[in-house]
């Protein structure tokens, strides 16, 4: 449908701007690696303490690193007012909302995918299978889509670097602590079975908040 | 708008300070020592009804801020704000009073379970609903911003209680009592609980009127500083 | 025949400051309407208002009798845009740019559209430069190319010759005129604002101060745009 359609427009732009620019997927990155190699130094003491706290390093991670990739998608709008050209394009609030997290979601996947093998490597774990595609997608999906509506609020607000990460922690705890933990049960070895309730628990998190955030989005960027 | 409604306010007011005074006499005279926990149990009777009133207040928050969205009537706003502004103290009271009571209860200041976790993390969304309107400038922004942080934070909190508690199941669960509740602890607990209700809406009613009157007052100031540029 | 634009009542409030008060006026079609008022009149709220970005507290904007709230999209596509702020990404091409505007507005052939609006703007020579080397001027003009894409009837314009030297002005009115189109602008420029436009309107602390039915003669504008400023 139309939305649908209006979002792809506006995702492809912003993969079009990195494209141009390489600044989300080079900074993103390297500070990504950074903190892991920080965590490692904080937590990895022995190989065994490593393997524990690995999938919460991971996460927690992709937390801090997903929060400079939000803001910077919005303050990209924010120059030049180009969220206004957005506005007053035949398109509809929620499509601008889909677009943005579309574009959000396809860089953090992104940056996962480079990031993950670096840890797998850093880590000697080996975190290529099935089920922990599953939980990285659902939990990108979480963050991503808060993460979108945070960001277009704080960049309206006069402190935005210190008003996404005190909105945005809280709210996507329950995408941290279901993603750390069905990841370290897949580590352990154990079935899809066992991870089924924290699978459950990311679903429903994403489907009501895209859902939310979807309806709710027109209300921040109006003026 | 909200002016009227002096007498129940009065009445309000009345009502909440007798049941405290009357949940002075019961906790700290009526009812009896707890067996296993002693004298420090008797913050339970208070660290409840907190409790209770910081997760009301906070659905009170919800509602006003769906009506504000929907109807975009100042009004909402206020309520909304003051509702936020008692529940933030309250979680806060909370949290104290549950650490005391953790401490002598089980050895330790703090534990993640899944109740305590969730209050706190519900601490820092009405944390953050005042830090979004304290950076942003118009109040009809603000009050849209913290509409948005007051659904947004409502939907949230059952799915992080529902989190912790599958993350805990992993550990064992806490006793808080062991067997039920004797009557005159029931009796105590119901009257704390009315108690803080009527209080929390006396001071709903009374910081509801105050934001309207702050309002007024801003408007007030802005048509006399432009009277005389 | 339906007026272009008619906005009945239009009231803006920001909290306690209000900064529209009952504003009613009428666009008719091909004409184009400016409108004056000191800084902080309402001009801006106004423009913005017209243009969806806003809100408005209460009163109605209808397009060619279309009610904005019904038919946003509809309307949005016959409405072009120009701002000071110049809506474009900068670390995008001028190229980048309009296509991605062109996709947006689902304009037809829009390469070739594309092509003919940067020459006539005479950036076509910039064409794959990032925006954000271009100067202000510059700027500007792709921002009209921009506006102009979709060839839209209805031009909301605020302060459209602001960074533009004479020869880039004359290039934005003959694009503009390439079409019959209603067009509402504001102008801090009395002279100039009364040049260009069929009809005035001049604001003041939010509500309409001045608005003659015909073009007046420019003595009698600027004598009520000076009482305008006393009201202030």
């Amino acid at each position: 449908m139309k939305d649908l359609s209006d979002a792809f427009i506006i995702a492809s732009k912003d993969i079009l701007t990195e494209i141009r620019n390489r600044e989300v997927l080079s900074s993103v990155v390297v500070f990504a690696v950074l903190v892991i190699i920080i965590f490692n130094f904080a937590f990895g003491s022995s190989e065994r303490a490593a393997g524990l706290v690995a999938p919460g390093i991971l996460w927690a991670t992709f937390a801090f690193a997903g929060i400079l990739a939000f803001n910077r998608s919005f303050v990209m709008e924010k120059e030049e007012d180009c969220i206004e050209g957005l506005m007053t394009a035949p398109i509809s609030r929620e499509a601008i909302y889909l677009g943005k997290f579309f574009g959000n979601t396809f860089f953090i996947l992104l940056v996962q995918l480079i990031v993950i093998p670096v840890f797998s490597l850093l880590f000697n774990i080996n975190f290529f299978n099935l089920e922990l595609l599953a939980i990285t997608i659902l939990a990108t999906l979480g963050f991503s889509s808060t993460g979108t509506l945070f960001a277009a609020m704080a960049v309206n607000t006069r402190a935005r670097e210190l008003v996404l990460p005190i909105l945005f922690f809280p709210i996507v705890s329950p995408v941290i602590i279901g993603a750390v933990n069905a990841s370290a049960l897949v580590l352990e070895g154990q079935s899809f079975a066992a991870i089924n309730q924290w699978i459950g628990i990311l679903v429903a998190f994403d489907a009501i908040f895209i859902v939310a955030s979807y309806l709710i989005f027109s209300f921040i960027i109006e003026e | 708008m909200l002016q009227g409604g002096f007498m129940k306010r009065k009445i309000l007011f009345a009502l909440s300070s007798v049941l405290i005074l009357l949940s002075f006499y019961m906790v700290l005279v009526y009812v009896p020592t707890e067996k296993n926990m002693g004298i420090v149990q008797r913050i339970f009777y208070y660290h409840v009804p907190l409790a209770w009133v910081a997760f009301l207040a906070f659905f009170v928050v919800f509602i006003c801020s769906i009506m504000y969205l929907v109807k975009r009537n100042q009004k909402w706003d206020y309520i909304a704000h003051a509702s936020a502004e008692i529940g933030l103290v309250f979680i806060s009271l909370m949290l104290v009073t549950g650490s005391i009571w953790a401490k002598p209860a089980w050895g330790v200041w703090w534990i993640w379970e899944p109740r305590l976790t969730t209050s706190l993390i519900l601490w820092f969304i009405y944390v953050a609903y005042f830090i979004v309107r304290g950076y942003i400038s118009g109040e009809e922004r603000k009050a849209r911003f913290g509409a948005v942080v007051g659904i947004i934070g409502f939907l949230n909190v059952p799915l992080v209680f529902l989190s912790v508690t599958l993350w805990r199941t992993q550990h064992p669960p806490l006793t808080i009592f062991s067997g039920g509740l004797e009557p005159s602890m029931l009796l105590t607990l119901l009257v704390c609980l009315f108690a803080f209700n009527f209080l929390y809406f006396y001071l709903l009613a009374e910081g509801a009127m105050m934001k309207e009157d702050e309002y007024n007052i801003n408007l007030l100031k802005d048509k006399f500083a432009r009277r005389n540029n | 025949m339906k007026n272009s634009i008619e906005v009945t009542n239009l009231c803006r409030n920001f909290g306690s400051f209000e900064a529209l008060k009952n504003v009613s006026l009428v666009a008719r079609p091909n004409e184009t309407l400016a409108i004056f008022g000191h800084n902080g009149a309402g001009k801006t709220t106004l423009l913005k208002i017209l243009s969806t970005v806003m809100k408005a507290t209460s009163g109605n904007v209808l397009y060619g009798g279309l009610d904005m709230q019904k038919d946003p999209e509809k309307i949005l596509s016959n409405i072009g845009v120009i701002s000071h702020r110049s809506f474009l990404y900068s670390s995008l091409t001028a190229l980048d740019n309009l296509t991605f505007y062109a996709r947006l507005y689902s304009v037809p052939d829009r390469n070739v559209r594309i092509k003919h609006l940067l020459t006539a703007m005479g950036l076509r020579t910039r064409m794959y430069d990032k925006v954000g080397t271009f100067s202000r001027g510059m700027q500007q003009r792709l921002s009209i190319a921009r506006a102009l894409l979709h060839d839209p009837g209805i031009i909301l314009m605020d302060e459209p010759e602001s960074g533009l030297d004479n020869k880039a002005s004359e290039t934005l009115w003959q694009l503009l005129n390439e079409k019959k189109r209603t067009i509402i602008l504001t102008h801090h420029n009395l002279e100039r604002g009364y040049a260009v436009a069929n009809r005035f309107i001049i604001l003041a602390r939010g509500s309409v101060f001045f608005a003659p039915d015909n073009k007046c003669p420019l003595a009698e504008l600027e004598a009520a745009y000076s009482a305008s400023l006393e009201v202030a």
